[in-house]
């Protein structure tokens, strides 16, 4: 056979198509791993310790420059927008390599970032004493570190600055972390017992008590809050200037001095003196820094531990409303209600719900549960705090319930599927052992059901933990003051706002001032959602396969 | 069992038990069913009341003292005072409940002159002019001050002079009386238009003087008398702007002129017959805004005219008429923040209209005699109507005028636009904005953005269910199906970040790349087998069945960096080193950054799941002896595919492109980041779209609660809402026919 008919023949028996469709599986696949890769490089990248470099470099109007700091990307353009640009370069090369160079200091130059043109780039070395810091304001600082101060005298120089400056730090990184311990948690708790003093008396004043007593123990109760509160500021006045004694003087880029008091210092390392297992280590620290502490700068560094503890705490709030609601409304649809049209058409029903978009139960949620629910409770039991609303506002609670209802379907299909799977057989022994249909159900059928019920829950979980439209308009703030968990009385507060991952992604990628700087933390963030996520939906798949196995076993 | 209770009691307490349990789950099952179609009619029970008419009770009727001469009426912000300005120069200010007096003013006009005429300025404004016998003009303005001694709301009007103090403008030099006259006064300028019996039209533009010192030159003033035809003019209408002077005729000739260059005069724009033939102009008025014109003829028709711009001229158009009466229309008064108006006819019925939504809100008769007069509140929310004997006070319920099926559904002609359009503009910072609520342009966006979508999906989540179904080997069908139904649970939010901060730059950059990836990555990937055919067999056959997408994913990633690569040169070679700049300049095409290519590729990917995993598994359901049947009888696997397969799995493919439509239809986040929501209605798929979802994620936080806007934005749930459901319903449909047809196979 010559090729020619080869081919045809070939072409004929529609194997061409067959190899088309295995091409979508592969680009189908291999687009979902390209996501995944690109979420993890980027959003783990983000940690590493950079090496740093000192450079000079050629701007377009032919001015030589000094460059410190570190490439966080490249690519590679036309000349052609190069030349836009205002820079002289051969007609004849093709591209040109552009990186973006994140220089810091930004309160200095105005930007982090600086787009540079690889072929400008001269002179480049990797000075083993610059030093990289994190600040509290303002981002990334870097330079060379010249003289440590302490009372304006100056305690070390030159080579001595590392080891008086870490030590230095971690001093003020303790008195730090007192302050933020009594300002946080004391003075919070100060202002959280006035407030509700506050709201005491005009509870007082709406009831019509005249008694002068009852307002004089209030007034009482506020003097020595007061007085603590006094104490708590003298305290940490004192803490504070013992704060602002040490400062850091460094030489930046365009060799002017940078004083930094250390109090705005959070971290600093040398990465190009730094070994690969030094580097590993700053890696790590910044990675915890990431999971457990309240993010700086408007979200855009930091950590992100409230957004995780309020997807969590709103997770299991709506599991623990979920949870019971699908099972007896799956229970009735299975067991109890008679099978007919009207039972098929609201099994219909609820399973479209499943398919409702999710800005629609936000919208409802808004309107029913926050403004109507909550309207009518701040009406009721909260007269004191008007006109200020308590319920009457997104809150977490709604949240939670908007996403129970959203989720309501999937635990309802999944635990009908369970019921539906029990064999008759079972079900009717128990029966003719004499037992009652309520025992049957609660002794049978629902724990031979319970790893479906488990896996509508979890499926719900991982839906809900996602689920970011409808929270915007019930309840997700970007920054919320106070968790909707601490210690005041009583402790869980159901109508604060509350941070999650998710709106924290669309919030620092979308409405932050500083996109570019922020860009890899969200990154970060999303990484955290999605291994939440799949580690949610893979305890999923599994429970479902243990029951598939255990049912198996039934049936024969 | 240490149970103490006879087996009888425990029978019983067992039954009771039992009972107890039936009525739980039951009560319980039902109520959780209940608050899921909540949803539905809560949604519902926002929307309606959009759609319902307005309302009006009455409050009161009494005659008011000398209300015959009567020349202009107005109620205060709350309607518990109103103001009656009489011919001999007295306010009189009452209350509207009882029609009792409560205070009076009088107008410093001078000995034996009388007032001929009235003029009302911009509503807001308060400011009125009457029109005297002598050839002079008082400009004044009436307003409340509020006060609440003792927590109770306390008005004491009062009455101003803006111009000069109070001594009264010489309009006509000649000194002839003003029988028609108009005024305007704002911040800056003042002009008041006037008509003599001669038929002259004159017109008086103050504004403050070039020296600020000077006390005398206070107001420097600039006098034009206006030529017309001269025939006598019913109506002077000055805008608010003090730009347009209007000379409205009863026989309906309006002569349309340009003020607003004061060194050259008044300048005739146009001259329109305004009235159909046979009928006369019995009333004209401003809406808010002072840019439509509200015309009432003899027949009782009233229609809306505004200036429309063609061909640099501003030349007045007929917009739309409303045809509720059929007696003369006697008086039009336009509300004061909505385009909306009420009008009243020679018969004694009131009606309230909306003008952007075409809406009759409700015509009903109130007196047997012709109601002269009318007067609203700046709420809207009460009115007075005067006959030649009785004064009818009235509260009206009228929240929602600006919703009806046109203005929400149809191309309406909004003010200042060419021609009727779709827009959708919520909001903006001017007072008597028009509010543009066309559901049409975020519909139009939602399906445009769903259409990329599954432009993208369906081949590739169809194809690899075929394949996965009937031509993968097990083992990999096991980890290749779970990896892509675990990306159905992926949060779009990031999909959207990724789609908005990641892709769409790289599209920008890479557009010749992407595009070329389109098209080359079919035809590479049948090359690829070809070539993989003509190997000897030796090497093919060392591949088992089953394992061709291992073997093309080295292809896929070849293509797709060859493309990428090589994507820079083709747009250096071939477009000019930026292919934007070449689409603009080349195929006058904008290009956004957040366009459809980057929502369908975001949404696709979104989709991809959903229709993979259900049309998997509806292939995968076909019954195994049919497949046997088909190759035994000699059929190719492709064949077998085809005819077979594909035929019997195709309403279950059906129903899970439907579903993946629903989901595209109803995702919020990724087109919220990935567009530039901007609610264009365009084609383009370099432009990006404002769909429903999207819209309402980014207006609900801010609309007022209760306000049309928000009624609105819960209709845009609404309309998603019936979307999915449709979709859904229909999936669910033919998936339950594919169930019964599999029964019986």
């Amino acid at each position: 056979m010559n090729l020619r008919q080869q081919t045809r023949e070939w072409w004929q028996s529609g194997n061409p198509w067959i190899w088309l469709n295995a091409g979508a599986v592969s680009v189908s696949v291999l687009m979902v791993i390209g996501l995944l890769l690109l979420i993890m490089v980027q959003g783990l990248s983000y940690f590493w310790p950079a090496d740093v470099f000192d450079a000079r470099y050629q701007e377009a109007d032919g001015r030589i420059v000094r460059l410190i700091g570190e490439i966080t990307d490249s690519e590679t353009i036309p000349v052609a927008r190069a030349r836009d640009n205002g820079y002289t370069l051969d007609e004849g090369t093709g591209q040109i390599t552009r990186y973006v160079v994140k220089i810091g200091n930004r309160d200095i130059y105005g930007a982090d970032f600086k787009p540079v043109f690889a072929p400008f780039l001269i002179d480049i070395t990797y000075p083993r004493d610059l030093i990289v810091g994190e600040r509290r304001e303002w981002g990334n600082f870097y330079g060379y570190p010249l003289r440590l101060l302490h009372d304006g005298k100056v305690v070390a120089e030159g080579e001595a600055v590392p080891a008086a400056l870490a030590q230095a730090l971690a001093h003020v990184t303790d008195l730090f972390e007192q302050v933020e311990g009594l300002r946080k948690h004391d003075i919070g708790k100060i202002n959280y017992q006035m407030e509700r003093l506050r709201l005491e008396r005009r509870r007082l004043e709406l009831d019509g008590v005249k008694d002068p007593s009852a307002y004089a123990d209030i007034e009482r109760r506020k003097a020595a809050l007061q007085a603590e509160y006094e104490k708590l500021n003298a305290r940490i006045a004192e803490l504070g200037r013992e704060l602002n004694r040490d400062s850091l003087i460094i030489r930046i880029q365009n060799d002017q001095e940078m004083t930094i008091p250390l109090a705005k210092i959070v971290r600093v390392y040398y990465p190009n003196a730094m070994s690969v297992f030094a580097k590993l280590g700053t890696y790590f620290s910044k990675i915890w820094e990431f999971v457990s502490a309240e993010p700086r700068e408007a979200n855009t560094e930091g950590g992100v531990f409230p957004a995780i503890f309020g997807t969590v705490l709103m997770v299991l709030l709506m599991a623990v409303l979920v949870t019971p609601f699908g099972v007896i409304a799956a229970v009735y649809l299975r067991e109890y209600a008679k099978q007919g049209l009207i039972i098929r058409t609201i099994r219909i029903a609820v399973n479209n719900l499943a398919g409702v978009p999710s800005i629609v139960y936000g919208v409802f949620g808004l309107g029913f549960f926050v403004y109507f629910l909550g309207g009518n409770i701040d009406a009721l039991f909260f007269p004191e705090a008007q006109p200020a609303p308590t319920f009457g506002t997104p809150g977490i609670l709604w949240s939670s319930l908007t996403l129970a209802l959203l989720t309501l379907p999937v635990v309802i299909v999944s635990t009908e599927e369970g019921l539906s799977r029990i064999p008759r057989a079972i079900r009717e022994g128990s029966l003719a052992l004499g037992a009652t249909k309520a025992e049957t159900l609660w002794r049978i059928v629902i724990p031979m059901a319970s790893p479906a019920m488990m896996t509508g829950l979890i499926l719900a979980v991982a839906r809900a933990a996602g689920e970011v439209a409808p929270l915007m308009l019930v309840g997700v703030v970007k920054l919320a003051p106070s968790l909707p968990l601490d210690g005041n009385f009583p402790y869980l507060h159901l109508e604060r706002k509350f941070m999650h991952l998710g709106f924290h992604i669309y919030d620092v990628g979308f409405q932050s001032p500083n996109v570019e700087a922020a860009r890899p933390l969200v990154y970060a963030t999303s990484l955290l959602l999605i291994l939440l996520i799949v580690l949610l939906n893979l305890t999923a798949i599994r429970i479902r396969n243990r029951l598939r196995e255990k049912y198996r076993a039934m049936e024969h | 069992m240490t149970d103490v209770r006879t087996p009888r009691q425990l029978m019983m307490w067992r039954m009771f038990k039992d009972r107890l349990a039936r009525y739980m789950v039951v009560f319980g099952g039902i109520n959780v069913i209940v608050a899921v179609i909540l949803i539905f009619i809560y949604l519902l029970y926002v929307v309606i009341p959009m759609f319902r008419p307005a309302e009006i009770a009455r409050v009161s009727t009494y005659a008011l003292p000398e209300q015959a001469r009567t020349l202009a009426l107005s109620l205060e912000e709350q309607a518990t005072m109103g103001m009656q300005l009489l011919d001999d120069g007295r306010l009189r200010f009452f209350d509207t409940q009882t029609g009792e007096q409560v205070g009076e003013a009088r107008l410093p006009i001078p000995e034996g002159v009388r007032i001929m005429s009235v003029a009302r300025g911009d509503p807001a404004s308060n400011v009125f002019a009457v029109g005297l016998s002598n050839g002079q003009a008082i400009v004044f303005r009436q307003g409340y001050r509020v006060s609440y001694p003792g927590d109770k709301r306390t008005l004491t009007p009062f009455v101003e002079y803006p111009l000069e103090g109070n001594t009264p403008l010489q309009v006509d030099e000649e000194e002839l009386p003003l029988d028609k006259l108009a005024v305007q006064l704002d911040e800056e300028q003042a002009t008041v238009a006037a008509q003599t019996p001669d038929g002259r039209v004159l017109l008086v533009h103050a504004a403050p003087g070039e020296s600020l010192f000077a006390e005398d030159e206070g107001w420097s003033v600039t006098r034009y008398e206006v030529a017309h035809s001269g025939k006598p003019v019913l109506r002077l209408l000055l805008d608010k702007q003090q730009r347009d002077l209007f000379l409205a005729r009863e026989q309906g000739i309006v002569d349309f002129f340009d003020i607003s260059d004061w060194d050259e005069g008044p300048d005739l724009i146009q001259q329109v017959n305004i009235v159909p033939p046979g009928r006369t102009l019995t009333r004209i008025e401003f809406l808010t805004g002072d840019i439509s014109l509200l015309v009432g003829d003899s027949q009782g028709t009233i229609a809306q005219w505004f200036p429309v711009r063609r061909e640099g001229q501003r030349v007045l158009t007929h917009i739309r008429d409303f045809d509720d009466f059929t007696s003369p229309v006697k008086d039009i008064v336009s509300e004061y923040q909505r385009k909306g108006f009420l009008a009243t006819d020679a018969q004694g019925r009131v009606g309230i209209f909306h003008s952007t939504a075409h809406r009759t809100l409700l015509v009903e008769r109130i007196s047997d005699r012709p109601l002269l007069q009318a007067a609203l509140n700046p709420r809207a929310d009460a009115m007075l109507l005067l006959d030649d004997s009785q004064a009818h006070f009235y509260r009206i319920d009228n929240e929602f005028p600006e919703i009806s099926w046109s203005s929400l559904w149809g191309k309406v002609w909004y003010e200042s636009y060419p021609e009727p359009q779709y827009v959708w503009q919520s909001s903006s910072a001017s007072n008597d904005f028009e509010p543009k609520l066309s559901l049409v342009p975020i519909s139009f966006g939602t399906l445009k953005a769903a259409f990329y979508a599954m432009l993208i999906a369906m081949p590739l989540a169809i194809m690899g269910a075929i394949f996965t179904a009937s031509f993968m080997s097990p083992r990999l069908r096991k980890v290749v199906k779970p990896t892509i139904e675990i990306m159905e649970a992926l949060p779009t939010v990031i999909l959207g970040f990724l789609a908005g901060l990641w892709l769409a730059p790289f599209v920008e950059n890479h557009l010749p790349g992407i595009f070329s990836l389109l098209i080359l990555m079919p035809f590479g990937l049948l090359f690829a087998a070809w070539s993989w055919r003509m190997l000897p067999d030796r090497i093919r056959h060392r591949v088992p069945d089953g394992w061709e997408p291992v073997l093309m994913i080295p292809v896929v990633v070849l293509i797709t960096w060859v493309c990428i690569a090589v994507s820079p040169s083709v747009e250096a070679s071939w477009f000019g080193g930026d292919v934007r700049v070449w689409l603009k300049e080349t195929l006058d095409i904008d290009y956004d950054q957040r366009n459809s290519i980057v929502v369908g590729l975001a949404m696709g990917f979104a989709v991809i799941p959903t229709i993979f995993s259900i049309s998997e598994d509806a292939i995968f359901a076909v019954p195994k002896h049919l497949i046997q049947g088909s190759l035994a009888l000699g059929a190719t696997p492709w064949q077998t595919l085809v005819r077979v397969v594909l035929l019997t799995a195709s309403p279950g493919i059906f129903s899970a492109v439907m579903i993946g439509l629903g989901r595209a239809v109803g995702e919020t986040m990724i087109v919220l980041m990935a567009t530039g929501n901007t609610p264009v209605m365009d084609f383009s798929i370099f432009e990006g779209m404002r769909t429903l979802s999207a819209n309402i994620a980014v207006e609900m936080p801010e609309s007022e609660v209760g306000s049309t806007h928000y009624r609105v934005l819960f209709l845009a749930a609404l309309v998603l809402f019936a979307l999915t459901f449709i979709f859904n319903t229909g999936a669910e449909m033919v998936r339950q026919r594919l169930r019964r047809r599999y029964s019986s196979l």
